[in-house]
This record gives structure tokens, C-alpha cells and sequence, in this order.
């Protein structure tokens, strides 16, 4: 795709994303505004992560993107193809290879290395939004740092049903100053956040927003003394691999009610079942050679 | 037998190549031209071209045909390729005054300098289907007279110069650009018009309808709408003075509003405005409505709680791109998020139903 | 015009500040640490590092102002040919360069507002020598703690008190750079 710049972005909106990448690094948690474009794909399909990506990435990188922590789900096919065409960047679906890995709702469960950029898309910036649906309000919330509705939020949740109530996108508290949404990565996924090794971008497109976290950042799930933060998964070893560590997806086998438990990251998965882990359901494993066969989505 | 699923690659060309037979539909029928879509869909592609923000007829024919007539969905193309346009500079602001009309009408005086001209309108159509369109008949020709020339001048100066209606003070300040700069509340006015010209057509209608039913009810007059061409000129620094560039079709809608006053102030009408690409009155109509209703606090007025009143309400989601690929997001798999809140419901129904079992037992 | 003017920029703009730019995001990602910068050449005073830094965030929409010895000529021929930015005073400007003495003090700069603490400038201090040693900084980014060379103690110290506002540096040395974020703690 010749017509286009490399990364599709021209340069003007390169250095003003990049702009904006920096002030998030410099002001952990803070949502910076940027003049997100109008991408070739649809806002709430990763127009923020894929901008965030387009300005990151060097013909050199090696991109992995996923979805729901797996690569071969479709938009994250269709993101991927992208960067193919407009970068001619190498990708690659395993985690400890890639130098730039665009995810939306995970973070891998491989822990991530220096030298590696996490681009998460988010649909919405704002952990106060759907508390306050106004932006110049939240904005005022956050300037006077005042986060009351936030755990009265969380605090009538533990009056209603005995727990907090949030499952995913679970607000996060970064070097005790920003309230934060850390994108709607499941609960299970919070820990890894804070000192991580690698940089943390996220991208909203649609709201125009950026905010980052710098490597080894402190980064605190909100919670109360008497009901403190659990990061939670499915009480299920992994079908496939016999993972006990990963976060779960739920497969609806039959329509008798029968279910098993898998690795949502694939790669990590896989990963397990070459290195020869094999899970109670994986009957391909246990009784062939045969690798995975090929379906159609 | 849990086989993880691949192959979306290829599902996903597959699904395009569908989609592009369906598009052309069937074979035995002649294929659609651009040039066919430009000359007899012209409203259609005034529509792309006003929320698209960008005229070209051509390539708004394009887009059409290629969204298989999905007004958004061309709309969407057109956005896309206009972000990827580098910018050579910025127009004169153009001059409506003197634009050449096709259309030219005012509910407020019967008759004015300039005339009534009704133009290529719907309006006095009875709505019947014409079935002799079928047959693809030849058209008659349309009676024509000379045209009249020099400007036209706008109802609401013969207003203003009796005082009669709020002044609008000659502005030279550049607007500022919600494509360059992200929106920030509170939205200024040129801002506001901004957004409410390349909105879509049926929240800004529905929201300027909701303010004639009485939803912060600003009792509108059309005092004129005006549909024609204006001259497109641009500043040419080497040759130190302006250049006529190209012409544009245009629709504006002045709006006069209900009369305020104060002990200090007599009693004055207000404006609302609507200026919109092509031939494309409902929505310029509706813009000038919601511009009105947006003005509430300049003008001192009360905030009833009016959804057409609110600014961050109208501006943030009068986007139809934004809308639309927000809203189909949703399609795409959420089964991560699901899963925790699957687990957290089932948590909680367990506890739930253990506390019942020992309330039972009591 | 000079022919120093015209030469000097990037060759390949997109991929050259792509390079540069993960650099410089690096570097402010991780204060402390050292990093290579290459692809300007820009003329005296300015160091390549600098005109790296300046090719690849500024343009028409970055005032920039030029401290000292780098409000020259050349500079400003330069800067002009190859981003298009600006040239202002302290106040108003988004990114200002020049040799610490020429940028102090600090107190004109925009350090941000409450509701957009990210409406500050960036400052690009053109330091003789970058070293891992002197003044141990704590903070974001640094995983136990980091140490650089820096031309003042008090002035970053104080600068880190006022965050979410504040400056943020990027030190600059020949091919070579380093940031400072306001939000790293310097002891």
C-alpha cells in the first residue's frame, strides 16, 4: 500500500499522538487529549490502540496483536493484516518474541519484558463515567482528586450483594493520584498491572484519549481493608494445557450441559501443550500426534 | 471434541468476497455508474458529502455505490479518506449573501427584495408514487426564465436594521477544528456548528423536533432558507490577494427565535443558524432548531433539562460514525469480560442461595 | 539560504523519527537511563541529539523557544525548514531548548493546569556529559532506584513537588539523551 505513509498515519498525527504518549508516561494514570483521526476501521474496534500502535512502532518491530487473548480471533486478524500492509512489520503470535503487542481485554499471561510496549485499546478512558456521565465534570473529579463516588460506588456494591461487583475494568489507583481504567481486562489481570517491566500505552480513539504507565508504576486495585481486592478466574484447570495459573474461557461443548475450561491467551496455551502439558480434555494430545486441525471461524 | 478455532484470516476474505458479489447483485442487471449515483441519487450524496465533511460528488457516488447505498456506511469511507488529505490551507469564509439561489423562501414575509423562489422542492409534491418512473421515461423540460441577477440580501439584515432582532457582530477570529483538536467542554459556538453540520441527519431532526414539542420550545420561524452556489475563494500568499478556487452548493437556514428582552433591553428576536454542504434542508433546518436550543445560556434562559439544551449531550453523541461503530462493537467477542462476570454471578447466587438454605432451616 | 539550512533533517522522516521517537519514549518512560539518538544534523549549537528530538515532536502546532546561545541564525533557519515551529518566548512556548543556564529560571514555563496538567512544557537541556551517576532518582519508570548527572539538585526537586504539574526534561548530549519526568523524585 504504497499510497499511504508507513503505519498509515501521516506525520503530523505521528508526532502529535507521540506528544501525547509522552505526557501520559510523564504523568502516570492522567488521560491526556489527543485529536484521535478517523481511522479506516470502526471507532470501538481499536481506532485508539491501533493510532497508539501506528505512532510506536518501527519497521524493525515484531507486532503481536490479540483479542480476548487469543491472536486468531477476527479483529485482531484484521488489525494485524493492517500493520502487515501499511508497516510491513514482522508479526508473530508468541508473546516473548514480540517488541509491540496491541491487546484488547488482556494482558498476556507470560510476564512481559524491558524493551516490550503493551498498546491496550479502550473503549472508555473514564473509570467515573458511568458514575458521572459528564465530562467536565469528571475532569473537575479528577483535578481535586476527589474519588468519593467512586467507593461509595464500589461500598453499595458490598451492601447489595456481599462483594464488590466489578468483575472487569476494575478501577485502579496509579502512584496513589489518578484513579484509572485499566481497559476492560478482567479482574484476574489487575496485579500484572502494576510493576510490570514493560511500557503500558492505552488508546481511546472514539473519546480521544491516551494515559499511560511507565514501567514498575504502582498500581492499586480500589478495595476496602474489609473487603480487599481478589483477582479471580474460574476455579478450573485448563482443559487443553492443565494450566492452573491462567485465566479461563468457558466453551460450551454440548447441549447437555457439557462445558470445559480453557486458556483464553493462546499462546500461552500452546505454548504449554509443546512443551508437553496436557490438560484432562486435550484427547487430541492424548491420543495422537496430530497437530491442532484447522476450522473455520 | 474442543478443537481451538483458526482460520480467521481466511473467513474474514471469504466474507469479502461475499460481500462484493452481493454488492453488485445481479449480473443480468446493467451496473450501477458513479456518474449515474452523482446525476440521480444527488441527495443522497449531498448527505454524504455534508456529514462526511468533505465535497466531492464523485467520490461521494463512489462511496455510495460501494456501501451498497448504507449512507453511513459511505459516510464512514469518505471520513477515512479525508483524515488522509494533507491540508493546503484554509478558505475565505464564503459569502451566502452572495450566493446565486435555486431556492430561496421566507415563512416570515409574504414577499421580500429577491423574491420567493421555490426551487427543485418535495415540498407541494403529493406523495404518490409515480409509477411512469418505472418505464424510465424521458423527463420533460422544466420552464426556465432569465435569471436575476446581483445578491440576493438575507431577511434577517432587513430585521436588523430596525433592531429588531439580536446582533451577530462580524467574528474574524479562525473557528476552531474538532477534526484537529479534541472536543473540550465548554464547546464554544462556531464549535458547536461544527459538529451540529457534519451530524447525523436523524439526531439532529429528532433533536430539533424535540424542541417544537416543547423540550426547551424556542418558537422557530423560518426566516429564510436559501439553497445555491457560492464561490470558493482562498488566499494565495504569493500573489498577495485571493483567488476564486471553486464553487460549492450550499443550504442555509436562518432561524428567527422568540423575542427576549430585560428592563434595560427592548424586546429583541434571536437567531439560530444552520448552514449545511449541498441541497439539504431538513438538516440544516434542524441545525439551525438546535443551535437555538444549544444558546440558552448566552441568552440568559433557563435550562429546563432539555436533552436539545445540553452540549455535551448533543455534542458527544450527534456523531454517527462514532455512534454506529461504538454501537457495533458489541458484535465483537466479549467472552473475557463475560467470563468474570459469569464467575462473579455465580459467586454471588451461591452465597445467595446458601444463605436462604440456612435461613430455612432456622 | 544556508545550505546547513537545508540539510541536516531526516532522510526518511517516517522511519527515522520512529526510531527516534522510541528513544525518547524510552527514555522519559524510564528515567534515568541513557539512550543512542540518531538521524539529525543539525547546525551548532544545537547537538544531533537535540535536532533529533526537535524533528520528531515538533511541527507548526509546537511553539518552541530557543534559549541563549541557540537563539541564532542558524537555529532558526534550520528549525524553520525542517518542522515549520514557532519561535516564541518561555511563557508560551511547548518545547524550549538550550544549555540549563540559559534555560533557568523555571518560573515562566507552563507547568499544566489542574484539569490539564499535560498542557506544560518540555524542556530539552543540552547537557556536556550524560553519566548513570550523581543524584539517585526514585519514581515511576525506575524499578529500585536510577542515578544521573544533572545540572541542578534543588530546581528538579522542587519541579517534582508540584506534580500532576510540572516540567519535564529531556537531557540532551551529543547522540546521546536521558529524561526526567516530573514525576520522578530526585534525591
Amino acid at each position: 500500500m504504497s499510497e499511504y505513509n508507513f503505519a498509515y498515519l501521516d506525520e503530523q498525527t505521528k508526532r502529535m499522538i507521540r506528544r501525547a504518549i509522552l505526557k501520559g508516561l510523564a504523568i502516570p494514570g492522567y488521560q491526556v487529549p489527543f485529536a484521535s483521526r478517523e481511522m479506516p476501521m470502526p471507532y470501538g474496534w481499536g481506532t485508539g490502540g491501533v493510532q497508539v500502535s501506528a505512532a510506536v512502532l518501527t519497521p524493525e518491530d515484531r507486532f503481536k496483536v490479540i483479542d480476548q487473548g487469543a491472536d486468531d480471533t477476527t479483529n485482531a486478524v484484521s488489525i494485524r493484516t493492517f500493520f502487515e500492509r501499511t508497516a510491513g512489520v514482522e508479526t508473530t503470535t508468541k508473546t516473548t518474541d514480540a517488541t509491540v503487542i496491541q491487546t484488547r481485554h488482556r494482558i498476556p499471561e507470560e510476564a512481559l519484558t524491558e524493551g516490550q510496549v503493551l498498546v491496550y485499546q479502550v473503549p472508555i478512558p473514564e473509570p467515573l463515567r458511568f458514575l458521572e456521565p459528564r465530562e467536565s465534570e469528571t475532569r473537575k473529579m479528577h483535578a481535586l482528586e476527589e474519588y468519593g463516588l467512586m467507593h461509595v460506588k464500589l461500598y453499595e456494591d458490598i451492601s447489595r450483594h456481599g462483594h464488590i461487583a466489578t468483575s472487569y475494568a476494575y478501577p485502579v489507583k496509579v502512584e496513589g493520584r489518578y484513579v484509572m481504567d485499566p481497559s476492560p481486562i478482567p479482574k484476574f489481570d489487575n496485579p500484572k498491572l502494576g510493576e510490570m517491566a514493560a511500557i503500558q500505552l492505552f488508546g481511546a480513539g472514539r473519546e480521544q484519549r491516551i494515559h499511560a504507565l511507565p514501567p514498575y508504576t504502582q498500581v492499586v486495585s480500589l478495595d476496602f481493608e474489609d473487603h480487599p481486592f481478589e483477582a479471580t478466574k474460574a476455579d478450573h484447570p485448563c482443559g487443553m494445557c492443565g494450566a492452573l495459573d491462567s485465566y479461563l474461557d468457558e466453551v460450551i461443548t454440548d447441549d447437555a450441559g457439557g462445558r470445559m475450561f480453557v486458556c483464553s491467551d493462546t499462546d500461552y496455551c500452546e505454548g504449554r501443550q509443546a512443551a508437553g502439558f496436557v490438560g484432562e480434555m486435550n484427547h487430541q494430545r492424548a491420543f495422537s500426534v496430530q497437530p491442532l486441525l484447522e476450522t473455520e471461524a | 471434541m474442543y478443537v481451538a478455532v483458526k482460520g480467521g484470516e481466511r473467513a474474514i476474505e471469504n466474507a469479502h468476497a461475499w460481500l462484493a458479489e452481493e454488492r453488485r447483485g445481479d449480473t443480468n442487471v446493467p451496473d450501477l455508474s458513479v456518474v449515474q449515483i452523482r446525476e440521480q441519487l444527488t441527495l443522497a450524496v449531498n448527505r454524504v458529502m455534508a456529514e462526511g465533511s468533505l465535497y466531492d460528488p464523485d467520490l461521494a457516488a463512489l462511496a455510495i455505490k460501494q456501501s451498497r447505498g448504507d449512507l453511513i456506511e459511505a459516510i464512514f469511507l469518505i471520513r477515512a479518506y479525508r483524515t488522509t488529505l494533507p491540508r493546503f490551507g484554509a478558505s475565505l469564509p464564503v459569502d451566502t449573501g452572495a450566493m446565486s439561489c435555486d431556492r430561496r423562501i421566507s415563512a416570515t414575509f409574504k414577499d421580500l427584495p429577491g423574491g420567493q423562489v421555490l426551487g427543485p422542492t418535495f415540498d407541494y409534491t403529493h406523495r404518490l408514487l409515480d409509477f411512469k418512473l418505472a418505464a424510465e421515461g424521458d423527463v420533460p423540460a422544466a420552464p426556465t426564465r432569465e435569471a436575476e441577477l446581483g445578491e440576493v440580501p438575507h431577511v434577517t439584515d432587513f430585521l436588523n436594521r430596525e433592531g429588531l432582532i439580536e446582533e451577530a457582530p462580524r467574528q474574524d477570529t479562525p473557528p476552531p477544528d474538532l477534526t484537529r483538536e479534541p472536543l473540550e467542554m465548554p464547546a464554544e459556538r462556531a464549535l458547536r456548528l461544527q459538529a451540529l453540520t457534519r451530524s447525523d441527519e436523524g439526531f439532529t431532526l429528532g433533536l430539533a423536533y424535540s424542541t417544537q414539542r416543547g423540550y426547551a420550545r424556542n418558537h422557530a420561524f423560518v426566516g429564510e432558507l436559501r439553497i445555491g452556489t457560492v464561490p470558493v475563494e482562498m488566499d494565495i500568499p504569493e500573489l498577495g490577494f485571493a483567488v476564486e478556487i471553486g464553487e460549492v452548493t450550499l443550504t442555509e437556514c436562518e432561524t428567527v427565535n422568540q423575542f427576549m428582552g430585560s428592563k434595560s433591553e427592548p424586546p429583541q428576536f434571536t437567531r439560530g443558524y444552520g448552514l449545511v454542504f449541498g441541497q439539504t434542508e431538513r438538516k440544516a433546518i434542524s441545525m439551525a432548531l438546535v443551535d437555538r436550543a444549544l444558546r440558552w445560556e448566552e441568552l440568559g434562559e433557563e435550562n429546563v433539562g432539555a436533552p436539545a439544551q445540553d452540549a455535551e449531550f448533543v455534542l458527544y453523541h450527534a456523531d454517527n460514525i462514532q455512534a454506529t461503530g461504538f454501537l457495533e462493537h458489541i458484535k465483537l467477542p466479549h467472552y473475557v469480560d463475560f467470563q468474570s462476570e459469569l464467575e462473579l454471578v455465580r459467586k454471588l447466587r451461591r452465597e445467595a442461595g446458601a444463605d436462604q438454605v440456612q435461613e430455612a432451616a432456622e | 539560504m544556508q545550505a546547513e539550512t537545508l540539510s541536516g533533517g531526516f532522510a526518511d522522516p517516517a522511519t527515522q523519527s520512529a526510531h527516534a521517537f522510541r528513544s525518547v519514549m524510552e527514555a522519559m518512560a524510564r528515567p534515568g537511563t541513557i539512550h543512542d539518538i540518531s538521524g539529525a544534523a543539525p547546525p551548532a549549537p544545537l547537538s544531533n541529539a537535540a535536532g533529533a528530538v526537535l524533528l520528531t515532536l515538533c511541527d507548526t502546532e509546537t511553539p518552541v523557544y530557543l534559549a541563549g546561545e541557540m537563539d541564532c541564525a542558524a537555529v532558526r533557519a534550520w528549525l524553520a525548514f525542517h518542522t515549520g515551529a514557532p519561535v516564541t518566548g518561555p511563557s508560551q512556548c511547548m518545547f524550549a531548548v538550550g544549555t540549563w543556564s540559559a534555560l533557568v529560571p523555571l518560573s515562566p514555563y507552563a507547568i499544566g493546569t489542574a484539569e490539564y496538567p499535560d498542557r506544560s512544557a518540555t524542556l530539552i537541556v543540552e547537557h556536556p556529559a550524560l553519566t548513570a551517576s550523581g543524584v539517585t532518582l526514585k519514581g515511576p519508570g525506575i524499578k529500585t532506584s536510577a542515578s544521573l548527572s544533572l545540572p541542578d539538585v534543588q530546581a528538579f526537586h522542587d519541579n517534582h513537588t508540584l506534580f500532576p504539574l510540572g516540567l519535564d526534561f529531556i537531557l540532551t548530549s551529543g547522540d546521546r539523551l536521558a529524561a526526567l519526568p516530573r514525576s520522578t523524585e530526585v534525591q
